[in-house]
């Protein structure tokens, strides 16, 4: 099969972009996305042309490093799929198919189809841990947690962290990625003693960073590779006024020192 | 305080002052509804009503003020926000795909901008009665107040009246086709926007939503739909003597 390409070229952050057609080679039909666009710059290499650049790691749909905004969805046709565990079975044979890089002003196109989100790890050192003493490690399972916590927190922690949330969001809200990254630890026993610390911190650094806001359109859980829900955002918005009703009006202890 | 900076600077928290402003502008457009559908009894019935309401005196007005204060607000708050959204996403895409975003979600802005330009007319209508509206004003019927017959603004024949002009019962039939897709997508946001929705139940509250979208539609249609068919007219014998 063979396709044209529409990709989005970028030299960097400072430069305006454009689209560029690119016709493939004949291409096997089980063969990645990615796999299509390593061909592709094969072609494009030999010829002397800049390759286009574009974010992978894993290839098996674990790591959160491809991205990719292909035809308008993030990550591609299917539901619960990263780009790289798409194939172009999924294309027919002479489709034009648009390749963009994620589009979100926190995310700034570095080159081609990369983009840096950073921004994701500013979120995460503000409040996306839990502290640990050093010392001997504790016996397993000493802190009983109840299977359903356990499961609704794996559910949250199955994030990649790859930022399709907010390329598919219509307002570039990075809410489902934040919700989720707060609800693993904040479900959790381990992660309780700075629960209200995080989610202020962390819902503060999403600001900062500038992502838009939630308008409840869920477009972010439709693309999700790992189909975290957007119930998660709904936990985020009560742990965070709940939080902040606390800092207001809750007790504050008499003594600060000692103890 | 904390909590007012959380409510007026941050994202979660704009998006708090929406959803209960919000849920105290469907309280009332329900209860509005309620209060109009009166105009299918004897025309006494909402004519006392009218009376009730005007003859609150400070509390109509701190009502009044109150709803006011929660319209600024929404509004107030959905421009920050799309303001914010705007310059989230300085570039769009070259394909515009949807996927599960509803039609109501998609043009809240549009839908809100029309029904407030609406509120406004509506206002000016019935409410303050200004321009060629003055005239409702010299328009009164008798109700029977407490073992007293007095005299009082006719509200009944207002409305008659006042929606038996085509062009008026068209925008209003539109702004509340725009309010009940608006609320549609509304009345499920401001539970998500609170926390309070999980997915045991949010499949049941959007769809309750739409439902209670759709009867406040229906209710609100027939109120011109009966004037203009002629199912409800005016009862008033001085205004049918002149006419």
């Amino acid at each position: 099969m063979k396709v044209r390409l529409k990709v989005w070229r970028q030299k960097n952050d400072r430069t305006a972009g454009s689209f560029e057609h690119y016709d493939t080679p004949d291409l096997n039909p089980n063969m990645s996305f990615l796999e299509m666009l390593d061909v592709v710059n094969e072609v494009l290499t030999e010829k002397g042309a800049d390759p286009i650049a574009f974010d992978h790691d894993c290839r098996e749909g674990i790591c959160g490093t491809c991205s990719l905004t292909i035809n308008g969805k993030p990550h591609g046709p299917h539901r619960g799929v990263a780009t790289c565990q798409t194939y172009m079975r999924s294309f027919r044979d002479g489709d034009t198919i648009t390749v963009e890089p994620f589009r979100a002003d926190p995310f700034p196109v570095m080159r081609d189809l990369i983009v840096n989100r950073a921004a994701f790890d500013k979120i995460m050192q503000s409040g996306g841990f839990i502290s640990v003493r050093t010392g001997a490690a504790p016996d397993a399972n000493t802190i009983p947690i109840s299977k359903e916590v356990a499961d609704l927190a794996m559910d949250a922690a199955a994030c990649i962290g790859c930022g399709a949330c907010v390329a598919a969001c219509k307002n570039a809200s990075a809410m489902l990625f934040v919700s989720a990254k707060a609800s693993q630890l904040n479900l959790l026993p381990q992660g309780k003693p700075e629960k209200d610390r995080r989610v202020l911190a962390m819902v503060q650094a999403m600001d900062e960073a500038g992502f838009g806001n939630c308008t409840n359109q869920y477009e972010c859980s439709a693309v999700c590779p790992k189909l975290i829900s957007e119930d998660f955002i709904a936990r985020m918005n009560r742990d965070y006024m709940a939080a902040t009703f606390r800092q207001t009006f809750g007790s504050v202890p008499s003594t600060v020192v000692g103890g | 305080m904390k909590l007012l900076t959380a409510l007026f600077t941050t994202s979660i928290g704009k998006k708090v002052i929406m959803a209960v402003t919000g849920l105290i502008l469907v309280g009332f457009v329900i209860g509005h509804l309620v209060g109009n559908l009166q105009i299918f009894a004897a025309p006494e019935v909402i004519n006392s009503y009218a009376h009730f309401l005007q003859s609150l005196g400070p509390a109509l007005w701190a009502v009044r003020l109150f709803l006011l204060a929660a319209v600024g607000l929404h509004i107030w708050a959905a421009i920050q926000l799309t303001l914010e959204n705007r310059r989230a996403r300085p570039r769009g895409y070259d394909i515009n795909h949807t996927i599960q975003a509803s039609y109501a979600s998609r043009t809240m802005r549009w839908s809100g901008f029309i029904v407030l330009a609406f509120l406004l007319f509506h206002l000016a209508h019935f409410t303050a009665r200004v321009g060629p509206y003055e005239k409702y004003n010299d328009m009164t019927a008798t109700i029977n107040h407490q073992g007293q017959v007095i005299e009082v603004l006719d509200v009944h024949s207002m409305m008659v009246i006042g929606f038996q002009q085509p062009l008026v019962s068209l925008f209003y039939i539109v702004a509340i086709g725009l309010l009940s897709l608006h609320l549609s997508h509304g009345i499920m946001s401001m539970f998500q926007s609170v926390g309070l929705v999980s997915n045991r139940w949010r499949a049941g509250l959007t769809k309750a939503a739409v439902v209670i979208s759709v009867a406040y539609f229906i209710g609100n249609l027939l109120i011109p739909l009966s004037i203009l068919l002629g199912w409800v007219d005016v009862q008033n014998p001085a205004l049918l003597a002149s006419s």
